[in-house]
Formats: C-alpha cells, sequence, structure tokens
C-alpha cells in the first residue's frame, strides 16, 4: 500500500507542476485558444486533487499518519549538501494541499468565465498554474528547501497577479510594494532554513531533524529552547510578511488591485494562510519556546484587534472582506501561539488535539473567504435580494468611535506611512546619494562637467519623471525585423 | 590523427581571427554582422566539441599552447554562445555601429583567456583583452579616462605581480594579481569603470567585457595558488561590501544601463565572495553563479539592447509600459533577472543557495550578508521589469513592434536554457565540483562540521 500512496504523492505533485510548465511553453509558443488554458489547469488540478484524496483515504485505510515521498536527490555536493526532494503527506499537509487544489480547482473553472476575453487571459492562468504548483509544494514539503521553493513561487505568482492590469501603474507600484515584503520574508526564511542546517548538524533539511520523529502533531522539537526561538523567530517573521500580519499588514488592502478571481483565492484562501500553515509545520517549536510562543500571541492578537478596527471604515468590499480575512487570520496566528503555551501544560493527548484548532480554523475560513470574495462582484445584487426579502432596508452601523480611533482606522494604523518614511525613504535617500557621489566621481575622473546627476529622491517605484516613451525614438518595424543582407 | 586529436580551442580562437578579415573588408555593415555571426557561430561548434572531447575522451581538446580543464570546459562554449548571440541579433540599425572585425579579434581573444594556462600567456591576453572597449570608446567620442585609468592600473598591477612572480616572489605577486583581479572585477573602490563603460560605451561591447567575469578568472588562475592567507579574508570583507553596496545602488537607479552594471558588479563580487569563503559548498555554488551569470545576465543585457534597438535609452524614472508592444522581451526580461537572483526553477536557483550555506557555515554574518544582496537584487529586478514593461497604456496607434527571427529564437533558446539548467542542475554541476576539486584541493578548504 506505501508504493501506491508513493505513487499517488508523486502525482499530486507532478500534475500541477507538468501544467505550469506545458502552459508556459504552449503560451510562449502561441496563442492557444481559451478552452484549452483553462482545461489544461483544470485537468492538472483535478488530477493532483483526486491523487491527494487518493493519499488521504489510503492513509486512514491503513492508520498511516505520516508518509514520506522521497524523490530522490535533487542537488548533491559532495560531501554533505544533498538537496533531497522529498514531501510529507501527513495530517497537517494532506488537508491543506486538498484545500490548495480545491480551491484552485473552483477558482480556475470561476476564472475561465470571469476573465473571457480579457487581454491577458493566458498569462492569468499561466500564474495561476505557477501558484497551485507553488502552494501544492510548500504544502507537502518535507523539507525547508522545497518549502522554500514553493514559496517564492506563490510570491511571484501573486505579485504578477497584483499587477495583471499593467497598463494602469497603481497595480504595479501596489505589486511592486507587496514584492519587497516577500522578499524580505523570504530572506528570513531562508535565514532560517540555513540556522537550522547549522544547529541541527544535518544537511539535508529534513524537517523531521527540526521536529522528532513523531508525527504531526506528536513531534518533539530536538533544537534546545534558545535555538527554538531564534529560528521560530525568522520563521515567525517570515510568516508575518506572508500573512500580512503586523507590521505588514498595510500590502494586504494593495494587493486587491488584481482580478477579483486571484484575491479570492490569494487573500481570501491560501497565501494570507501560508504564513499560518508555516507556523503550524513547526509547531513543536512553539512548545519548546515560551518567549516565541508568546510572542506569536501578542502579535497574532494585535493583528486580529488592528483588522478588526481598520475593516470597519473601509469603503470597498474587498478591501473590507481583506481586513476581515486578516482579522481570522490573526486569530489563527493567536491560536497557534496559546496552543504551544498550554500544549506543554495539558495531557498529552488534550495537547496534541489542541493543534488541530487552528488547522480546521483555516480550512474553514479559507473555503468561506473564498466564496465571500467571488461574490464580491454581485454585492449590490445580493444586497438588493437580501432588502427585497425582509421588505426593508438592511440595518446600518449605529455605533460611533472617537474621533482619534476613526482616523486611525481611516489610514489604516498610518503602517504604509511608517515603513516608508522610516525603512524605504532613507534607504533610497542613501543610495542615491551614494549614486551622485558615484557620478561626480566618475565626472572628476573623465574631466566631463556634471550632468550625470541622477534626479533627487522621488515617490514610489519610479522617483521623478523625465521623460515618456513617446519622446524616444521609435524605429519602424521593418528597420528592426530586417537583420539579414 | 583522430578527430578528436584535433586542436579544436586553437580552431576556435583561430577562425574568429582569420574570419576578421573578410569582416573588415565587406562591402556593407550587415555583411560584416553576417561573417561575424558565422565566426562565433563556427567557435561555439569548435568550443563545444573541445568541452565533449575533454568530457568524454579524456582528451585535451587542444594544442600546446591552449587548454581546456574542469574551470574553463563550459565556460568556453558559453564565452562564443553570447558573442554568437549577439552578433546574430544585431538590427540593421545597429549594424551601422557595429564593428565585425573588432567583435572578432575580441571574441578570440577572450576565448584565448579563458583557454591559457601558462601565466606568460595570459597575462599579456588579459591585457590585451582591455583595448577593445577602449577603442569601442574612442570611436563613440565617449569620455574614456574612467576607463583608461582603471585598466591602466590593472594592467599594471598584472605586470608588477607577473615580475615578482618570475623573481621568486610568489606570495607578494598573488597580491599584486589579487588587487588586479579586484579592479578588473568592480570590486570597491575600482568599481567606478563599470557603469560608467555601459553607460558610454556600446551595450554589446559592455556585456561583452564584463559578462564573463575576467576579473575572477585572472583571480582564480593567477592569485589564489600562492595568495597568502590573510589576502583572503580582506577580499571577502572588500567584495561582500561591494556587493551589498552595488545591490544597493541597483535598486535606486535611474538608468537602465546603469542598473545592468551595478547588478553586474553586485554578482561579480557575490563570486569572489564564494571563492574567498574556500568552502566546498561556497565554492561550487561561486562557480555554479559564474556558469548561471554569464547565461543570466548577459541575456538579460541582450533583451535591454533590444529594447533601446525599439525605444531608445529608457530612463527607469518613469513607467514605459513595453509590455503591450513587445510582450516576448518582457517574458525575456522577466526570466533573465528572476534567474540572475537564482530563483525557484531557473539556474541560478542551486548556486545561490550553495553560496548561502557555504558562506553561512562558515561565517554567519557573511551568510546574512549575502541574502540580503539576493533579496535587493531581487527587488531591483522587479523594480527594473515594472518600470520598464508596464505601467502605462501603448499610445493609441502604436504598432506592436516584433522581435526578427535571430531575436526570437535568442530569446525563447535563453528562457529554456536557463529554465531546464534549473530543473536539471546536476550535470552542471558536476562539472563545477569537478572544477573546485581541481582548483582548491580538499586540504585547502575550509572544514564544514556536520
Amino acid at each position: 500500500m506505501n508504493d501506491v500512496i508513493y505513487w499517488l504523492g508523486v502525482v499530486a505533485v507532478a500534475a500541477p507542476t507538468a501544467v505550469t510548465l506545458l502552459l508556459a511553453v504552449v503560451v510562449l509558443l502561441g496563442r492557444p485558444p481559451e478552452w484549452f488554458t483553462h482545461r489544461l489547469l483544470q485537468c492538472g488540478t483535478v488530477i493532483g486533487l483526486l491523487a491527494v484524496v487518493g493519499v488521504l483515504v489510503l492513509m486512514l485505510v491503513s492508520g498511516e499518519r505520516d508518509v514520506k515521498v522521497n524523490l530522490g536527490t535533487w542537488v548533491h555536493v559532495p560531501p554533505n549538501y544533498h538537496f533531497q526532494l522529498e514531501f510529507l503527506f501527513d495530517r497537517l499537509s494532506v488537508p491543506f494541499a486538498a484545500l490548495s487544489l480545491l480551491l484552485c480547482g473552483v477558482i480556475g473553472a470561476f476564472a475561465a468565465r470571469y476573465m473571457h476575453r480579457e487581454p491577458g487571459f493566458h498569462r492569468f492562468f499561466l500564474l495561476f498554474a505557477l501558484f497551485a504548483t507553488g502552494m501544492t509544494a510548500a504544502a507537502v514539503a518535507g523539507s525547508v528547501e522545497t518549502l522554500f521553493a514553493g514559496w517564492e513561487l506563490v510570491g511571484l505568482s501573486s505579485v504578477l497577479l497584483i499587477g495583471f492590469f499593467h497598463e494602469r501603474p497603481a497595480p504595479v507600484r501596489n505589486g511592486f510594494r507587496v514584492w519587497v515584503v516577500y522578499r524580505a520574508a523570504d530572506a528570513a526564511l531562508l535565514l532560517a532554513a540555513i540556522l537550522t542546517h547549522l544547529m541541527v548538524k544535518e544537511h539535508d533539511g529534513d524537517f523531521h531533524h527540526l521536529l522528532g520523529s513523531g508525527a504531526w502533531p506528536y513531534e518533539a522539537a530536538t533544537v534546545e529552547p534558545w535555538q527554538a526561538t531564534v529560528i521560530g523567530g525568522l520563521l515567525l517573521f517570515a510568516a508575518a510578511g506572508k500573512s500580512a500580519l503586523l507590521p505588514f499588514s498595510g500590502w494586504l488592502p494593495r494587493a486587491m488591485e488584481g482580478p477579483t478571481p486571484s484575491s479570492a483565492v490569494f487573500y481570501g484562501a491560501l497565501s494570507v494562510h501560508l504564513g499560518a500553515f508555516l507556523l503550524l509545520r513547526v509547531s513543536p517549536l512553539f512548545e519548546k519556546s515560551v518567549p516565541l510562543a508568546s510572542v506569536t500571541l501578542a502579535l497574532g492578537l494585535c493583528t486580529a484587534v488592528y483588522a478588526a478596527v481598520v475593516g470597519r471604515v473601509q469603503t470597498d468590499i474587498k478591501s473590507v472582506l481583506s481586513f476581515a480575512s486578516l482579522t481570522q487570520v490573526g486569530i489563527i496566528v493567536a491560536e497557534i501561539g496559546l496552543c504551544g503555551l498550554l500544549g506543554g501544560q495539558l495531557p498529552d493527548s488534550w495537547g496534541e488535539a489542541l493543534w488541530y484548532v487552528p488547522l480546521v480554523h483555516l480550512i474553514g475560513h479559507a473555503c468561506l473567504r473564498t466564496l465571500q470574495f467571488v461574490r464580491a462582484p454581485s454585492l449590490l445584487l445580493d444586497y438588493k435580494a437580501v432588502e427585497n426579502a425582509i421588505g426593508d432596508k438592511l440595518p446600518r452601523a449605529t455605533a460611533t468611535p472617537g474621533l482619534g480611533l476613526y482616523r486611525f482606522a481611516l489610514d489604516r494604523g498610518h503602517l504604509d506611512a511608517l515603513l516608508s518614511e522610516y525603512v524605504a525613504r532613507p534607504f533610497v535617500a542613501l543610495f542615491r546619494s551614494f549614486d551622485r557621489l558615484e557620478g561626480k566621481w566618475a565626472d572628476w575622473l573623465n574631466g566631463t562637467p556634471g550632468d550625470t546627476a541622477p534626479p533627487s529622491v522621488g515617490g514610489g517605484l519610479a522617483g521623478r519623471p523625465t521623460a515618456s516613451p513617446s519622446s524616444l525614438p521609435h524605429p519602424s518595424p521593418a528597420e528592426l525585423t530586417e537583420t539579414r543582407p | 590523427m583522430t578527430w578528436h586529436d584535433l586542436p579544436w580551442l586553437e580552431i576556435a580562437v583561430g577562425l574568429p581571427l582569420l574570419l576578421a578579415v573578410p569582416a573588415a573588408l565587406a562591402k556593407s555593415r550587415m555583411a560584416g554582422v553576417w561573417w561575424a555571426t558565422a565566426g562565433c557561430g563556427l567557435s561555439v561548434l569548435a568550443t563545444a566539441i573541445a568541452w565533449g572531447v575533454q568530457h568524454w575522451a579524456g582528451g585535451q581538446g587542444s594544442g600546446p599552447l591552449l587548454r581546456v580543464d574542469e574551470l574553463s570546459a563550459p565556460l568556453l562554449p558559453v564565452v562564443a554562445l553570447l558573442h554568437l548571440l549577439t552578433a546574430a541579433t544585431t538590427s540593421r540599425q545597429k549594424a551601422e555601429r557595429f564593428a565585425p572585425a573588432r567583435f572578432l579579434l575580441s571574441l578570440g581573444m577572450r576565448l584565448a583567456v579563458f583557454a591559457a594556462m601558462q601565466t606568460w600567456l595570459l597575462v599579456p591576453l588579459l591585457v590585451a583583452a582591455v583595448v577593445p572597449p577602449f577603442f569601442d570608446l574612442r570611436v563613440r567620442g565617449k569620455p574614456t579616462r574612467v576607463y583608461v585609468i582603471h585598466m591602466a592600473a590593472f594592467t599594471l598591477l598584472l605586470l608588477l605581480g607577473w615580475g615578482l612572480s618570475a623573481a621568486g616572489m610568489k606570495e607578494a605577486g598573488a597580491v599584486l594579481f589579487v588587487l588586479a583581479a579586484l579592479v578588473r572585477g568592480g570590486v570597491l573602490p575600482a568599481h567606478v569603470w563599470v557603469p560608467d563603460l555601459f553607460a558610454n560605451g556600446s551595450l554589446n561591447s559592455a556585456l561583452l567585457s564584463v559578462g564573463p567575469l575576467v576579473g575572477v578568472y585572472a583571480a582564480v588562475r593567477l592569485a589564489m595558488p600562492d595568495a597568502p592567507a590573510w589576502v583572503l579574508p580582506v577580499v571577502t570583507v572588500l567584495s561582500l561590501v561591494t556587493a551589498v553596496y552595488s545591490a544597493g545602488l541597483a535598486v535606486v537607479q535611474t538608468e537602465v544601463r546603469r542598473f545592468i552594471a551595478h547588478l553586474f558588479v553586485s554578482f561579480a563580487s557575490l563570486v569572489f565572495v564564494g571563492l574567498e569563503v574556500h568552502t566546498t559548498e561556497s565554492s561550487t555554488g561561486a562557480l555554479a553563479l559564474w556558469f548561471s551569470l554569464m547565461l543570466s545576465a548577459t541575456g538579460l543585457g541582450l533583451v535591454v539592447r533590444a529594447v533601446e534597438d525599439r525605444y531608445g535609452r529608457l530612463p527607469l524614472n518613469a513607467h514605459h509600459g513595453l509590455y503591450e508592444r513587445s510582450p516576448l522581451l518582457a517574458v525575456g526580461f522577466l526570466v533573465c533577472g528572476l534567474a540572475c537572483v537564482g530563483f525557484p526553477g531557473t539556474v541560478g536557483f542551486v548556486s545561490a543557495e550553495l553560496l548561502v550555506d557555504g558562506t553561512l557555515h562558515a561565517n554567519p554574518w557573511v551568510g546574512v550578508s549575502v541574502i540580503a544582496v539576493s533579496a535587493l537584487n531581487g527587488i531591483a529586478v522587479l523594480r527594473a521589469f515594472w518600470l520598464l514593461f508596464t505601467g502605462r497604456r501603448a499610445p493609441a496607434g502604436a504598432a506592436e513592434l516584433p522581435l526578427s527571427r535571430p531575436e526570437r529564437l535568442a530569446v525563447i533558446g535563453l528562457c529554456v536554457l536557463l529554465v531546464a539548467g534549473g530543473l536539471y542542475p546536476q550535470p552542471e554541476l558536476d562539472s563545477r565540483i569537478k572544477a573546485v576539486d581541481v582548483l582548491f584541493p580538499a586540504g585547502d578548504r575550509q572544514p564544514h562540521e556536520h
């Protein structure tokens, strides 16, 4: 039976990957019909989902709680470095992988109609397939490196879809902001991965070397408490970036610039929960380190309160839903911290059962929020239907918060401004001053007048505009394509 | 004499030199470009055969002067390939300023540099290879002093180092070789010539002069065998500072050519860091990064060259929205850029992983800095992508500017190569592991405890 589970596991990972590669080749070489593109995605997600469900059924039948699917060593540098392509199917990864593939399939079907005749139809589906691949890989990753690879694919596809309507600068600018936060989170995750190698003195990145030999949630961390605090702290930082926890919450409403189907599955359901999933994956660390669990609990609660307050005053439905989503993510993270604090105090069976609470919360919330997001474009229609049914207008909120709190909520806690003012702007100012100095130095060496100094610090992605493409020479197409005598 | 006893490397170097004559005498500029393309194509073939002979037949694939070894085996065909792609994608517009004979001479010299093993041959070749970009600057009427000052320093240090080595003072000679390599590699404070060359020279000349990381090659061949132990930490610190500094500059650049220049300097410095840290993982990662960088960063430059052919030089302080008019260039830019920064699924991923792993084991602060550099360069690449290709609707009635067939083949071919190398990296890594074994015997490397 283990052989069957093994091959089903291989199919679960390979199906979305193969679809992504195939779609990339097809889209690169030509312009396939719409039906081909979305059917291909559906094939990949359905096959992957059936395989994961098959794994689940077989695990339940056989009583296996923890099946490793090792595809071998992908990279080997003797004597010590191994990059294992290892996937782990257990009670945490199987539900999350099934959820990922299910929602990707559902949203793929929804998007086939929603995006019909959009100029970027194929681009959308290619990025969506990349996202499905990344989510599946991250969900069933058996090593930190595999998780990191999936994590990065999710990040890239997310930001490129935020900037999907790229003929306007605002979506692109927002995508860039999210990318900056994601890169910081990626750096923290990579650092945690390598520190794990350093501390556990193992070199294949297997989670078991960090988390003990039991099956989730019966694992016990093998590292020292201080090591758990350091590694867990970095992972918490990475999770905060990915799941928009404080202080990175400002990017979440900006991410709503993308098409509604991708907003639904990314920021209502899967991507926004990936940070919480990461914390669940390393759950034994929280039992090992009280400071880590306490910080996680506090961070989750603060994020939940912040999002609940800010969400109250949002003026568009996708922003309202995004903050509602963040409220729940904050609570899930707080639950993880609480499980870490209580896990060691309760009898074994209770302590372990507790870890299912955030997992069930995560799955339930993802499904509900996806539904809400895909109904968002029909909000007014739904309102009218409800009002017709009750024969009256829907009741309005009557609470009147203080003006200060209202302004705080309206400005989304000034988080974006704080990060821009105290992190981004000094960085840009510093390096632009270096750049100006370099320009002067080069001019002096060349003996030319100083006309190469770049413009002063500008706002946002681009800085101060100085030229437009229309002012630049444009050769004719014929001039460019003729390359042979 | 069988076919694998032929001096393939001499053929690879000699053919471009020979074809430079008809290229110079060609009646039209486009005919000259054709000769250059043919010369590069033949060189790719010859270097690939030389590599094959070295790899499978156990021969040297060469004659008495030039040799292919584990380090240079994959680098030689890649150098020739980059020249081929550059020549083949030269448009009629650019052909007016393209000097085919100089281009073929440069190819011959660069291949000879990568195939020369003896110091007496390598040093003059390294010096000679700095000359063509100077003429490129002169012909274009651009200021040359920055380039001349730095290359004069490089030449002087190289010749002094050679002299001291020949006089038996090997350690002192190695120190001067290291300094020369740092100047040629654009390490702080001698880095300013790289963005200057990119800004003032032709893009193909700058790319092909900087892209193969000749400075790193000089360090590996000339300096590292005899360099005293105290030099390594100094070089590591200097290279690391350069990598962080250039990555930061790449993020804030307002000119696309300078952005590419700083990206090159940043990654070239990371290669220095990996080699100087001297663990198995870091050295393998550095050599793999070198290989992937030659393809990905030069590919990025070639995409920018095609963009400039169509739209002129574009500042990075406004959105240009070129995606609608040139979607394939956008894809090429993105894939090459992501491969540069070691994104999963591209050829740079494993090298970045190995480099981080190796440096972090040797010194956690070095490892953290390498991670920061990678993050900053990732931000810089996506920023440049979004500014060039998005954020603006194409002007009404503006026609799509399609790629020529060679350009399309080059972009798609590069993308396939970068992704294929990322999905199946072990063959390339095996060759880099062998190179590390040859260059740094196991006893010389830092231990890596587990």
